[in-house]
């Protein structure tokens, strides 16, 4: 009787975790089916290099160049400003913070993570984008930059709250071997702790990474959507997230229009799956290095 | 051990009667009306279908945005009864639905009117179309050039996938190639708080979403009003439909009959929309 249930409950339980994986090759035919039409009209290479992205023109072009470098730009923006925050929290909670700051500033930071991104869009919108033009005497103040900006704070958590895992996963040993052998504080934290974490801290910065360059809502409305390839920081510019977001709901469905935003999906996501597949083997490697790996 | 396997099955009774029970209730309300597609027609939409339910309690609507295509694509699926749009279906929208042996049928259930904005330090009261189709080519770009102080143009436009941006394309651009580095924003809303906060802004929205944040220009000599759409005199109006299969029959005639009559009209000029009357 008992190991029938049992069996029954193993079964359950493994469909319920194999059904993600169900998911993900769904998806990924989907993004595959919808997206390669337009590179059987337009080819490959004119699509990823084109410069002119007019897709409800006679004759349309379909050239995303200007997006995906808007994608990697905000992105970069945006790592440039959660990887200081984020390390730098996970930092201060894990080796310097008392217990009352502790259990203050880990909720706090948590909050951060849990508002929705349309409310950052909203803040963008109407706070930073018209101070940043005021600031910095800017013709729009929907630029990279306010993107990368809100995108970095939005980041900021998940850098924060993997780095401080990898820095709490460093043995306690470690420390105490450091200080016995003289080390200050400082170089106990500079030659011993960080190097040991710096894999989980570099996972932590990719993870962060592929949040910034997925996020849609935000980059949607502080942005300001301009197809051109950037040339400065402070330019309106259209990320691919934003694109997609912004046409999918008004073009013709199975139009080329409609298979090139699926194609844009398509390279999205082979980016994304490029980040996370260096994340994961960054932190075996780091498992490994500490004696956690099996 | 017994009990609890009693109470176990007790429990999974009600889990599956409280489902038969909220599947008939879905099934009894039978009358029910989907609406989808535009974000334009959405305001219009919305109080409709809320004040006529009032009235008809038996019949139950749904309103969902989406936008224009959206609203097309599902009535040819046959997942929506009226798709909303702010802009003629294509010619190939037509075409995939005779092939599902759906006909498009259109409803003219109001009229908008398109409002060139700018930001209201800014001193220019007026341009012509010529003048409005170089800013958004790039072919003006500091508003010295039109009468204005000595700075450089923000040009601010829907996305170009909207049906707002097809109207404006149409009727303004006449389909040349918009500037490049225009600010492509994707709700009515967006374009107005950008040019709010924008000084040297320019940009359009339908009638109904200009507030005292921004101010609305002459356009070939005329502000854009009930009046002047209706005489005709003011250049940038559309009409707004909803798509039916086939001439409206039932419940849908019924609900289409509200929002064309008297109720129906007085709720689009609330908000913000021209009657068709």
């Amino acid at each position: 009787m008992h190991k029938k249930k049992e069996k029954i409950i193993r079964w359950v339980f493994s469909i319920l975790a194999f059904s993600s994986l169900f998911f993900l090759v769904g998806i990924t035919i989907t993004l595959f089916t919808s997206g390669l039409p337009v590179f059987r009209e337009k080819g490959i290479l004119e699509f990823i290099l084109g410069k002119e992205w007019y897709p409800t023109y006679n004759p349309p072009a379909f050239g995303i160049l200007p997006l995906i470098m808007a994608s990697f730009l905000v992105t970069i923006g945006a790592v440039m400003i959660c990887v200081p925050l984020g390390v730098g929290s996970a930092l201060f909670i894990n080796e310097l913070a008392n217990h009352r700051q502790k259990a203050i500033l880990k909720p706090i930071i948590e909050i951060l993570a849990s508002i929705p991104s349309i409310v950052y869009g909203f803040f963008g919108m109407v706070l930073v984008a018209p101070c940043l033009q005021k600031i910095f005497h800017l013709p729009v103040g929907q630029t990279a930059f306010t993107g990368s900006l809100v995108l970095g704070i939005m980041a900021t958590p998940t850098v924060c709250s993997i780095s401080e895992d990898a820095l709490s996963f460093v043995p306690q040993s470690y420390r105490e071997a450091s200080l016995a052998l003289g080390g200050n504080r400082w170089q106990t934290l500079t030659r011993v702790i960080i190097p040991a974490a710096g894999s989980g801290l570099s996972t932590g910065i990719i993870l962060g990474m592929s949040r910034a360059i997925g996020e849609t809502m935000t980059v949607l409305m502080v942005t300001g959507g301009a197809a051109i390839i950037p040339t400065s920081f402070f330019q309106p510019v259209r990320p691919m997230t934003a694109t997609i977001a912004a046409e999918m709901g008004e073009t013709v469905v199975g139009s080329i229009h409609y298979h090139a935003l699926f194609a844009i999906g398509l390279v999205l996501f082979l980016i994304t799956l490029l980040f996370n597949i260096i994340a994961e083997i960054i932190s075996r490697r780091y498992r490994l290095k500490l004696g956690l790996g099996r | 051990m017994k009990i609890s396997k009693k109470s176990n099955s007790i429990f999974l009774v009600l889990i599956t009667l409280s489902f038969v029970l909220t599947s008939f209730g879905i099934l009894a309300a039978e009358k029910a009306i989907v609406l989808k597609g535009s974000t334009t027609v959405l305001p219009i939409a919305q109080p409709c279908a809320e004040v006529f339910m009032d009235q008809s309690p038996n019949i139950d609507i749904s309103v969902q945005g989406g936008g224009s295509g959206v609203g097309i694509a599902s009535l040819i699926d046959g997942t929506c009864d009226i798709g909303n749009s702010s802009r003629p279906a294509k010619e190939e929208e037509i075409k995939t639905a005779k092939e599902k042996g759906v006909e498009i049928y259109a409803n003219i259930i109001a009229r908008d009117a398109i409002a060139v904005i700018v930001n209201p330090a800014n001193q220019v009261e007026g341009l012509t179309l010529d003048q409005i189709k170089d800013i958004y080519l790039g072919k003006i770009s500091n508003w010295s050039e039109i009468g204005g102080k000595d700075q450089a143009i923000v040009v601010v436009s829907r996305d170009s996938a909207s049906g707002t941006f097809e109207t404006f394309n149409e009727l303004v651009l006449k389909k040349e190639k918009l500037r490049p580095d225009a600010l492509m924003q994707a709700s009515n809303a967006a374009v107005a708080t950008t040019v709010a906060t924008t000084r040297g802004a320019i940009g359009y929205v339908g009638l109904g979403y200009v507030t005292d944040k921004v101010k609305a220009i002459k356009v070939n000599n005329t502000l854009p009003s009930k009046e002047t759409v209706n005489d005709n005199s003011y250049p940038l109006a559309r009409p707004l439909f909803m798509y039916t299969n086939g001439q409206p029959e039932g419940t849908i005639k019924e609900f289409l009959d509200f929002v064309l009559g008297a109720e129906g009209q007085k709720l689009v000029e609330e908000n913000g929309f021209l009657s068709v009357q």
